[in-house]
């Protein structure tokens, strides 16, 4: 039996409108001009190649962690310990690897896992007991923050070998015609997913974008992709750092996209009851996110810990969370849940460390630094917050 | 298609249903009545798989099955249209018809072909929706209820369960969804409404069955039966 009449009517051009999602990125791009063009004037260092390619070893780490909160506020939930959990996670490396000799593989592969069972333990605490994951998560900032400190011990600081897989790994810079050769890859890829997707579009009879489109969108990110490799190629090429936050953004997207898990994630944050009575288990979806959450933060701790060589007591202290959640925000996540792409970790830590980055420039003391991020962080939340007052409901 | 016999549902001190049955048959639309709090609520949770029977059994074509949770009654071809719609509004209108039940090639999402089938599943149910891919937050109340009843209609199921389908519509929308009721009867569905509306309840259905604090309260014949002896038998007066 089939409810579906054969007969395809009149497709309604609309349809091609722009998806009303929020605000989307725009507010974020157009920031990102703002603050290279007011750096950019005031020190000419700041748009030079040097400055840009440290700009991006810089914000691999805490990005990688603002995407795992990205998930977990699409959930509409919050990981207060991310930045503990980083930590935690680097020192547990660099004791294996170091204090007990450890190839640096299987440590960091322990060290992953051990993100992966803390995420599982706050999912089960939020999903089972019914806790709110902001009280499991400052337990889980307090808690694991002493678990590093007692692991660290005495001496409070483990220096990894420089010759070392994971001091290498934030000091590779791929060679030109690499960086090229990935940068023409993507465009190929994503020039292929776009017409296969509108040729399937096509044959089903759906309304679908124009070639010129296409064509205006796949130019844009090869004009993107190529200044960023002729940019970083003028100084020491692109860092590998860099290739896997980005790697790891994209594909996180897609899998946000193009799955069932993905839109699942987004049913949660949107309306869990409706979620629940489709079928979807929301429950293992939440625990997912949490534990994608510290995966990403044990991860962008073992980024961190590569990029100083070593790891201390402040591992994963400070600001690290706080400028992972505000990155995520900035870039465009709603804090209401349900709204949001992975690419808002790599805009929102773009426009962060870009203000860190020109104000260090500048000589700025941190005071003002902390104001002006607080500004930014707080006119993204307005923009949030209205765009979400402006849907009709 | 699905027949209920002798269930007992207690919440906390409350006594919801006390040996409830019910059969419903394809191509049938049976309309369940009774004041708040007669359990309609309660008996269409448990058929659902909202929520587990205490006692009782539930049939499926002469076999005992076991709906413990939604995706049980899924699979049993069970879909329910809540009054509150249940729908995500920050996901556009092929994703909520399709929501817990997305079709997939190689774990990808085939959005083509799922937008495909929704498009003509509501141009067959007469809905126009100018923006298909715009969150369900922007579209109109009538809008969203029709959004509702065609995603019961996606897992091309054999019983579909309407939750006051025309409590907040107004006339000519409620016309409309009457119609679409008797459409899916014709198309061969068992169809179970609860409504307060025993105008609506006399125009479209086959059968009434009637619950009076949580018991059965009478069975008639729509064509058969008198607003006299259904409202008689929905507040327990004698006739």
């Amino acid at each position: 039996m089939s409810v579906v009449a054969p007969a395809p009517a009149k497709e309604v051009r609309s349809a091609l409108a722009p998806r009303r999602s929020g605000a989307g990125m725009w507010p974020v791009v157009a920031g990102l001009a703002v603050i290279a063009v007011v750096f950019g004037s005031i020190n000419n260092h700041f748009l030079s190649p040097e400055n840009l390619a440290n700009l991006a070893l810089q914000m691999a780490a805490t990005g990688t962690i603002s995407l795992g909160i990205v998930m977990v506020l699409l959930l509409g939930e919050i990981d207060l310990s991310a930045g503990s959990v980083s930590g935690l996670c680097a020192v547990t490396m660099a004791v294996l690897h170091v204090r007990h000799g450890w190839d640096p593989v299987p440590a960091i592969g322990v060290a992953l896992a051990l993100g992966l069972a803390i995420g599982l333990l706050h999912g089960l605490m939020v999903t089972r007991i019914g806790m709110p994951s902001f009280v499991v998560t400052l337990a889980g900032l307090i808690g694991w923050q002493g678990l590093l400190l007692y692991l660290l011990g005495q001496g409070g600081t483990i220096n990894l070998p420089f010759d070392g897989l994971l001091a290498r790994l934030s000091d590779t810079w791929l060679p030109n015609w690499i960086g090229w050769l990935l940068a023409a890859l993507i465009v190929g890829a994503w020039t292929a997913g776009g017409l296969i997707s509108r040729q399937v579009r096509r044959r089903a009879g759906l309304p679908h974008h124009s070639a010129l489109r296409l064509a205006i969108n796949l130019a844009t990110l090869a004009l993107a992709l190529g200044a960023a490799v002729m940019i970083l190629s003028a100084d020491r090429g692109v860092p590998l750092l860099l290739v896997i936050f980005g790697a790891l953004v994209v594909a996180t997207d897609l899998v946000l996209q193009h799955t069932a898990f993905g839109r699942w994630m987004y049913a949660v944050g949107g309306n869990a009851e409706a979620a629940r009575r489709a079928g979807i288990n929301v429950r293992r979806i939440r625990v997912i996110a949490f534990m994608a959450a510290s995966f990403f933060a044990a991860l962008g701790g073992m980024l961190a810990a590569s990029r100083l060589a070593a790891v201390n007591q402040s591992s994963g202290g400070s600001d690290t969370l706080l400028m992972a959640i505000a990155a995520a925000v900035i870039g465009g996540t709603s804090l209401f849940g349900g709204r949001g792409r992975a690419y808002a970790a790599l805009l929102g830590i773009l426009v962060i460390q870009s203000i860190t980055n020109g104000m260090l420039l500048l000589n700025i003391d941190s005071s003002m630094r902390y104001m002006v991020t607080g500004g930014v962080l707080a006119i993204a939340v307005a923009i949030d917050s209205l765009a979400r007052r402006g849907n009709p409901r | 298609m699905i027949s209920v016999r002798d269930v007992h549902k207690r919440y906390g001190a409350v006594q919801a249903l006390t040996g409830v049955s019910l059969d419903l048959h394809l191509g049938e639309v049976v309309a369940l009545v009774g004041d708040n709090g007669a359990g309609k609520s309660t008996l269409v949770k448990v058929i659902s798989g909202v929520d587990v029977a205490d006692e009782g059994r539930i049939e499926c074509e002469e076999r005992t099955v076991r709906i413990a949770n939604p995706h049980d009654a899924q699979a049993l071809g069970i879909a329910t249209v809540y009054q509150d719609l249940a729908l995500c509004e920050n996901l556009g209108v092929v994703a909520n018809l399709f929501l817990g039940a997305e079709r997939r090639r190689w774990s990808l999402l085939r959005h083509a072909g799922m937008e495909r089938s929704a498009r003509d599943l509501l141009a067959s149910l007469d809905v126009r929706i100018a923006d298909i891919q715009a969150p369900v937050a922007v579209l109109s109340g009538g809008q969203r209820q029709s959004v509702a009843i065609a995603r019961a209609l996606v897992g091309e199921p054999r019983l579909i369960i309407l939750d006051e389908p025309t409590a907040a519509l107004g006339v000519e929308q409620t016309a409309q969804v009457l119609d679409l009721i008797r459409r899916l009867r014709d198309r061969g569905l068992a169809v179970l409404i609860i409504s307060h509306n025993l105008v609506d309840v006399r125009a479209v259905s086959d059968r009434i069955a009637v619950l009076r604090l949580g018991r059965n309260a009478g069975e008639f014949r729509t064509a058969d039966a008198t607003q006299e002896a259904i409202v008689a038998a929905i507040t327990g007066a004698a006739v």
